[in-house]
C-alpha cells in the first residue's frame, strides 16, 4: 500500500528496515529519542554509542551516509543558536585559541548539538524507510487521535493539488511580465496567496459535497487494520533496548 | 417499465431568495440514458444536487426507484445516496483518499461493506473502468482522463441505480473522451448526463432534456432536439462547427 507516496525524504529501496510495519518503527524511534534526550549531557561516550547504533540501522536500511548527511542540514539553523552559547554563557571560563569560552555554555552547545543531531538522524532514517501513507497508517494503529491522522490524510492528498495550483498561478503571473525584485513589489504574490487560500477553501466545500454524496456521515472508514507480527516488534525493539542499555551503563559506569 | 427517477413540481430558491428551479417535472425509466442540456446557470447542477438530497427545502417531490427523497430521514437518505451516484466534474474534488483503491472503497465502506465483499466491489468497479492495474497508485500521479475514470469507479462501487455525470467529457482529450464513452455505454444503470458536449449526448443518450432558467423547455429524442436549430439557439446551445446530427 502507498506505492508512489514518495516524498523527498523517502529512499525507495528494499531492506529489512523498509519491510518493518510502520507502527513498530515509529515506536522504536520515539523511544530512542526519549532515551537520548534524558541522557545527562556529560556522558559523552553514551552519545557515541547512540550514533553507532544509528549507523548500524542506516547500514541495515541501506541508506547511504552522504544521503543522510545532506538531509540532516535541516538542523543547521538550530545548531547556529548553539554556537552562540559558549560565548554568551556565564560561570567558569576557559581559554581556547585566545577565545574565552564558558564551560557551561560549551556543555549547553554540546547538549543541543548531540541530541538534536541524533534525533534528526533517527527521524530521517524513519522517513527514508517509510512512505508518507504508511507513516499515517502507523500513527493510526498506534491509536493517534483520528482527527490528526485524517488531517494528515487530506494534506497528503491535496498538498500536491495545491502545489500545482500555486505553480500554475505563478507561471500565469510570470507570463504577464511579473518579475518582483523588491519587497514592495510582492503585492501580486500576496494577492495570489489569498486567491490560493480561497481556492483551497472552495475546493474543501466541493470535496465535502462529493463525500456526502457517497454516504459520508461524519466518520471516515477505518483502514483495514493488519497488525504487525510480534517478530517485527521484537526486531524493532532492538534499537530502544540497546539505547537503554547504553544509557544505563553510562549512568552507572 | 418502472421509473428509475421521478421528479415532480420541484422548486428551489437559494437562501438569498434567488429562485433557481421553477417546477421541474422529469421522469426517467429504469435503464434509460438521458442527457440534461442547457446553458450555464440554467439550474442543472442545482437539480442534480437535489437528486440525492444534498439540496432541499423547496416544494416538490423526488422518487428514486420508488423511494422518496426525504432529507429529514437520515437512514433513508443513506439508501438514496447509494442509489444515486453522482460523478462530479472535477475528479480532484471526488478523489480525496491517498490511493485509488482506498477511494473506491470509501463509498461502500460508508454503506457498511467490509472484508472480502469490499475487495470484490473495489475490484469490480476498477475493472469496469479499466483501471485495475492502477489500484495502489496516488490519484495525483494519474492522467486527467484516468482520474475521471476512477471517479466513475468510486460511484460504481456503490452499485447505484442511477449514475449522474456532471460534464463527463470536459477537459478530456479525444481519446479519453471516446474511452469514457466506451465505459459508460454498456453500464446497466440509468444515466443522467449533464453536458455541454452535444455530440457526446447524441452518442450516448437516446433522449435529451433541455433546461433553461430553472425550467424544462424541451424533452425528446436527442437527434430531434439537436436537429432543431431555432430551439438550440433560443437556449444558448450550439453544435460544434461542421457537426450535423442528421448526417450521422
Amino acid at each position: 500500500m502507498g506505492a508512489g507516496h514518495a516524498h523527498p525524504l523517502h529512499l525507495a529501496t528494499a531492506s529489512p528496515v523498509h519491510r518493518l510495519a510502520p507502527e513498530v518503527k515509529i515506536a522504536a524511534v520515539l523511544l530512542f529519542t526519549i532515551i537520548v534526550v534524558v541522557t545527562p549531557r556529560e556522558k559523552f561516550w553514551a552519545f557515541g554509542g547512540y550514533a553507532l547504533l544509528l549507523a548500524v540501522v542506516a547500514v541495515v536500511a541501506r541508506v547511504p551516509a552522504l544521503w543522510l548527511a545532506k538531509r540532516a542540514t535541516i538542523e543547521l539553523p538550530f545548531v547556529l543558536l548553539a554556537i552562540a552559547l559558549p560565548f554568551a554563557g556565564r560561570g567558569e571560563r576557559i581559554d581556547w585559541f585566545g577565545l574565552s569560552l564558558s564551560v557551561d555554555g560549551l556543555h549547553g552547545a554540546w547538549n543541543i548539538f548531540a541530541k538534536g543531531t541524533l534525533g534528526v538522524l533517527a527521524s530521517l532514517l524513519l522517513a527514508a524507510s517509510t512512505t508518507m501513507r504508511d507513516l499515517i497508517l502507523g500513527l493510526d494503529r498506534l491509536r493517534c487521535p483520528t482527527v490528526f491522522t485524517q488531517i494528515a490524510t487530506f494534506m497528503l492528498r491535496y498538498l500536491d493539488v495545491l502545489a500545482d495550483d500555486a505553480r500554475r498561478m505563478r507561471i500565469a503571473r510570470l507570463s504577464r511580465g511579473y518579475d518582483p525584485r523588491f519587497l514592495w513589489q510582492v503585492k501580486a504574490f500576496a494577492v495570489s496567496v489569498g486567491a490560493l487560500f480561497l481556492r483551497a477553501y472552495e475546493r474543501g466545500e466541493r470535496v465535502y459535497l462529493a463525500m456526502v454524496s457517497r454516504g459520508y456521515a461524519g466518520r471516515l472508514p477505518q483502514p483495514e487494520s493488519g497488525r504487525a507480527p510480534a517478530g517485527q516488534w521484537l526486531a524493532a525493539s532492538a534499537l530502544p533496548v540497546a539505547t537503554a542499555g547504553i544509557a544505563l551503563a553510562a549512568l552507572w559506569g | 417499465m418502472s421509473d428509475g427517477l421521478r421528479v415532480e413540481g420541484l422548486h428551489f430558491a437559494y437562501p438569498d431568495g434567488t429562485p433557481v428551479l421553477h417546477g421541474i417535472n422529469l421522469t426517467l425509466a429504469a435503464g434509460e440514458r438521458v442527457a440534461l442540456l442547457g446553458p450555464n446557470g440554467a439550474g442543472k447542477t442545482t437539480l442534480v444536487l437535489h437528486l440525492n438530497g444534498i439540496l432541499h427545502g423547496g416544494p416538490g417531490t423526488i422518487e428514486v426507484a420508488g423511494a422518496r427523497v426525504n432529507p429529514s430521514d437520515r437512514a433513508a437518505l443513506a439508501e438514496i445516496r447509494r442509489r444515486v451516484g453522482i460523478v462530479f466534474q472535477d475528479p480532484d474534488d471526488q478523489l480525496f483518499m491517498p490511493t485509488v483503491a482506498e477511494d473506491v472503497a470509501f463509498g461502500p465502506q460508508n454503506l457498511g461493506v467490509r472484508g472480502d465483499e469490499l475487495t470484490t466491489r473495489v475490484d469490480e468497479a476498477l475493472a469496469a473502468v479499466g483501471m485495475s492495474e492502477h489500484r495502489d497508485q496516488v490519484p495525483h500521479h494519474l492522467s486527467f482522463g484516468q482520474r475521471r475514470r476512477v471517479a466513475v469507479a468510486t460511484v460504481l462501487a456503490m452499485r447505484p441505480e442511477i449514475l449522474v455525470l456532471d460534464e463527463p467529457s470536459s477537459n478530456l482529450d479525444p481519446a479519453s473522451r471516446r474511452e469514457l464513452a466506451e465505459i459508460l455505454e454498456p453500464l446497466p444503470v440509468t444515466v443522467l448526463m449533464v453536458t455541454h458536449d452535444l455530440p457526446y449526448a447524441l452518442q450516448l443518450c437516446p433522449r435529451s432534456v433541455i433546461m433553461d432558467a430553472g425550467r424544462i423547455v424541451a424533452d425528446g429524442p436527442t437527434p430531434d432536439l439537436l436537429g432543431d436549430e431555432p430551439l438550440l439557439r433560443a437556449h444558448r446551445l450550439e453544435l460544434p462547427f461542421g457537426f450535423h446530427p442528421a448526417a450521422r
